[in-house]
């Protein structure tokens, strides 16, 4: 019988690539304006990660496909 | 060579020990506002400038290693003591413009470090998967042509009912997640719901139902794992994950 719950408790180095990206791209404190550079002044649409947030042009309207 | 100033979180406490961050850079600490600590790296601007960053976060190495070791900064802090963490790759022109964002938004860090003081964030995955009869969708033949069979009148029947079966396990399947989500925020804080992740990148092709984020308690945490557990079968995974610093309940724009 397949385990219906499985418990993740990995130390940093193994948690999921995805599982972190989830979070270091749509969570925590997001700082624009005086900067080198934030990624939210990235255009995310462009970056390798679009696969992952592939619907940021949705939301934001723009961004070819 | 010009430097930056990466920010990794915002904190009320200073660590003792904090691992190395970005490109094994050291991490050192900011104090400012009302009794707030930043937590930072110097950074060479030939990679972490704005030109150079553009072109890494191609490189999905690149954005890997660099998650990972933000991830170790934050996941450090937040071990410790309550934590906000930064968006990755937020990088400044020296300390001056971290310590004046500290003074700046001040009130805002601390109701922030408030909401999450005491609590830890919770991932639950939730998947469609073989129930016990060993159906399960994914796997499903290709649907016929109407050229490769015979297009009669009981094959369509059959197709169309076939089809109805779907979409209704489809709806099915989405309201059993809006379920599993509104049990798990009820025993939570706040609860919010990311994206679907792409099976090209999280190696899982089962129909991902749900991608959800709780802040709990501490004193409630074994009640949420065993709900966790009782929600899950029939049909559904579910796969728990945490706890995480409180990436999803810290999300704040700020100038």
């Amino acid at each position: 019988m397949r385990d219906v719950v499985a418990h993740e408790r990995l130390p940093p180095e193994r948690v999921a690539l995805v599982d972190l990206l989830d979070r270091l791209l749509a969570g925590g404190v997001v700082v624009t304006g005086d900067l080198v550079l934030s990624i939210a002044d990235v255009d995310l649409v462009r970056i390798s990660l679009r696969a992952l947030i592939v619907s940021i042009d949705e939301l934001e309207g723009g961004g070819p496909r | 060579m010009p430097e930056g100033t990466y920010l990794y979180a915002v904190a009320r406490d200073v660590l003792s020990q904090c691992p190395d961050g970005v490109a094994d850079l050291p991490v050192r600490t900011i104090s400012g506002g009302p009794g707030l600590v930043a937590y930072v790296s110097t950074v060479p601007l030939d990679r972490f400038g704005e030109q150079p960053l553009r072109r890494s976060l191609e490189d999905m190495d690149w954005v890997a290693e660099t998650a990972r070791a933000h991830h170790r900064v934050v996941d450090a802090v937040a071990a410790a003591t309550a934590t906000a963490p930064v968006r990755l790759v937020t990088v400044y022109d020296g300390d001056g413009p971290v310590r004046d964002l500290l003074d700046r938004r001040g009130q805002d860090f601390l109701r922030v470090l408030d909401h999450v003081t005491g609590r830890r964030e919770w991932g639950v995955k939730a998947y469609a998967v073989a129930s016990a009869d060993g159906a399960d969708g994914q796997d499903e033949p290709a649907a016929a042509t109407p050229h490769a069979g015979r297009p009669g009148t009981a094959y369509l029947q059959r197709r169309r009912a076939n089809l109805r079966g779907r979409e209704q396990i489809r709806r099915q399947a989405l309201q059993r997640a809006d379920h599993i989500h509104r049990a798990l925020s009820a025993l939570s804080v706040a609860g919010c719901r990311h994206r679907a992740q792409d099976p090209s990148l999280s190696g899982r092709h089962d129909w991902m139902l749900l991608n959800g984020a709780y802040l709990v308690d501490d004193k409630r945490e074994d009640e949420f794992a065993e709900l966790a557990r009782d929600l899950g079968g029939d049909g559904v995974e579910l796969r728990v994950t945490g706890p995480w610093a409180p990436y999803s309940f810290t999300v704040m724009e700020t100038r």
